[in-house]
């Protein structure tokens, strides 16, 4: 027998009570990572955005659109390489719960500027060609059982009117963070409604995409394009698209701050929690730590032995959280509204962090019961009751 | 109890050796006298019994004599060690080689099988597992209890509780038994069964003991009984 074994059995002297301990282990770690992952998604857009990249809005609010016009002036600012832009369209696709990114862009630059959507070039090129064509994300294709050729239909709002897309392309995301559930089609497709049946509405894009040269010149680019248009009609902000979409987090910070306290307060009660159980069984082992002092065991026997304890319920619970993580992050993602966070799985480093603190837990909770059987003096504890 | 032969009558060399000793404790702020001045020196083979009313000190002698306990005052000297000097860690290898403790209260732990409990002193030695197979297996068979191996403490009588326990205290052949009222917690007939087993490892394996016990009848077994009152050893 090795003293390892003497840790288990020791685990097992009151099933119910390391159960019970082991499974509220589990549910904590559970839902660390589901809260952690709900963050990470949050952020993931903050995540996808690239240093040579500007966004160039309306000043007053990101709904306000911007003329067409200002990407002549704008492409004629130094260090700028390429310039694209978008429009939100809104509508309903299927009922108002299928949540989904639907753009109209710049169909001949759009893809350049955003290398991460990868379009083989001959739906590419087919796309460009066909003014009520789109491209989906391969996400979008999957949940929809999309393919090239078929027709997505539309009620728009934003756009009244009956709106009908044949999908000529299906993109794949390049990265991780990459959303790959957006719909993106001609913003010329649009317009051209918009001059025949709302010409006030004509003309309009919702916000311009810069491609810069240098990454080090997005402070002066930006002060240089939004100099073009100031005291205009529509005065612009340009800032880097990492800042864009920063600002969006913002309005939801409080929340994202509340969920990321109660993430580390729910590591904190399941240390409690095992600390408790660690203590309670320390206190019914006082006698039996004496003896094994009388027998000649050391004092790094008894921590072995406390601490080997209380790190394999913290392990087995951790383990049995994070293996129930998977399918409850996937679930969790089935759940939701579709297109809420596009990309929402549970990372590697949270699952690691989330075992790690689950380690720690077991190690801290076992500090207290150990200093005490350290302490306790073999005659007093050969005097505590059996 | 056999009688001396000419060999054994001869002078037999101290394996315990008190001198001076005294012992108080700190309650708050109280300090409570409980063994005052004791010299004791027990021979090599002896079968020493300690008795006396409770409070006397009985137990806190037996503790300073296996190294459970440090003295307030005076030297003890135990194989000829003196022990008083040991550190903790020194103590507690010094324990494992050198004492067998039999408790009242068997202090089996309960998760252990009978064999497992046997051999845990043993899980302080570099014994291979075959020898530490064999060491268990001897200490099981010499307490009659080869056949209970893979029992636990909660399938046993209270005298096989004991047997383990004391299988458990001889496993690494220590020179010293120290038996804190070996009988107290059982029946007339086990008690008998118990000191019988005491008397054996005394005489057939010339292990020193030095019980403490309330039992007349079990002091009967002892070579010398020698009684402790108010923390004073008598003749």
């Amino acid at each position: 027998m090795r003293v390892l074994k003497l840790v288990y059995k020791n685990m097992l002297r009151h099933k119910l009570r390391s159960s019970l301990t082991v499974l509220g282990i589990a549910i904590a770690v559970l839902a660390f990572c589901l809260l952690r992952t709900v963050v990470t998604a949050w952020n993931a857009g903050v995540e996808s955005t690239a240093a040579d990249r500007l966004i160039v809005r309306q000043s007053v609010s990101f709904i306000f659109p911007l003329p067409e016009a200002y990407a002549e002036r704008i492409r004629n600012v130094p260090g700028v390489d390429m310039v694209s832009w978008a429009n939100w369209f809104g509508g309903v696709y299927i009922d108002k719960n299928q949540f989904f990114a639907r753009l109209g862009v710049d169909a001949d630059n759009y893809f350049a500027v955003y290398p991460e959507l990868v379009v083989p070039p001959d739906q590419l090129a087919q796309f460009k060609k066909e003014r009520n064509s789109c491209i989906i994300g391969s996400q979008l294709a999957d949940r929809y059982h999309l393919k090239l050729g078929d027709l997505m239909t539309m009620e728009g709002d934003i756009y009244p009117g009956q709106w009908e897309f044949v999908v000529r392309g299906i993109y794949t995301p390049r990265d991780k963070v990459t959303d790959p559930s957006n719909m993106l089609f001609h913003w010329q497709y649009i317009d051209e409604r918009m001059r025949k049946e709302s010409p006030g509405r004509a003309g309009e894009v919702g916000w311009y995409i810069v491609k810069i040269h240098d990454p080090a010149d997005a402070a002066r680019v930006s002060q240089q394009i939004d100099a073009l248009f100031a005291n205009s009609q529509a005065e612009t902000k340009t800032e880097t698209e990492r800042a864009f979409q920063q600002d969006f987090l913002a309005s939801a910070s409080a929340i994202l701050t509340a969920m990321n306290v109660i993430s580390f307060v729910i590591i904190g009660i399941i240390m409690l929690v095992l600390g408790n159980t660690m203590i309670m069984a320390a206190r019914e082992r006082v006698r039996e730590y004496a003896v094994l002092k009388t027998l000649g065991f050391h004092t790094f026997h008894l921590i072995g032995l406390i601490a080997g304890e209380s790190l394999l319920i913290a392990g087995i619970g951790g383990a049995l959280g994070l293996l129930l993580s998977f399918p409850m992050t996937a679930g969790f993602a089935e759940a939701m509204p579709k297109g809420w966070f596009p990309v929402f799985e549970l990372e590697p480093i949270t699952a690691w962090i989330a075992f790690a603190a689950a380690v720690m837990v077991g190690v801290i909770a076992s500090l207290f019961p150990i200093l005490r059987a350290l302490n306790t003096r073999i005659v007093d504890g050969l005097r505590q009751l059996a | 109890m056999t009688t001396p032969t000419a060999i054994e009558s001869q002078p037999r060399e101290t394996i315990i050796a008190l001198s001076g000793v005294a012992k108080s404790y700190r309650r708050d702020s109280l300090v409570i006298p409980v063994l005052n001045d004791i010299t004791l020196n027990v021979p090599k083979g002896e079968f020493l019994a300690l008795m006396g009313p409770s409070g006397s000190g009985k137990t806190t002698l037996l503790n300073l004599i296996a190294g459970i306990d440090r003295p307030s005052a005076g030297t003890i000297h135990v194989g000829g060690v003196d022990i008083a000097s040991l550190g903790e860690s020194g103590l507690a290898q010094w324990r494992s080689r050198n004492i067998g403790f039999v408790f009242q209260f068997y202090n089996l732990l309960p998760v252990l099988t009978a064999y497992e409990n046997v051999e845990l002193p043993l899980l302080l030695t570099k014994l291979s597992r075959q020898q530490k197979r064999e060491h268990v297996t001897a200490a099981l068979e010499l307490v009659g209890l080869a056949d209970r191996m893979s029992h636990y403490p909660k399938q046993l009588s209270g005298g096989q509780e004991q047997r383990v326990a004391i299988a458990r205290a001889i496993v690494t052949d220590p020179s010293i038994i120290v038996a804190d009222e070996p009988t107290g917690d059982l029946d007339r007939v086990s008690a008998a069964d118990i000191m019988t087993l005491l008397a054996r490892l005394n005489q057939e394996f010339a292990k020193t003991i030095v019980m403490v016990t309330h039992d007349p009848r079990a002091a009967e077994k002892a070579h010398t009984v020698r009684h402790l009152d108010k923390g004073e050893l008598s003749a």
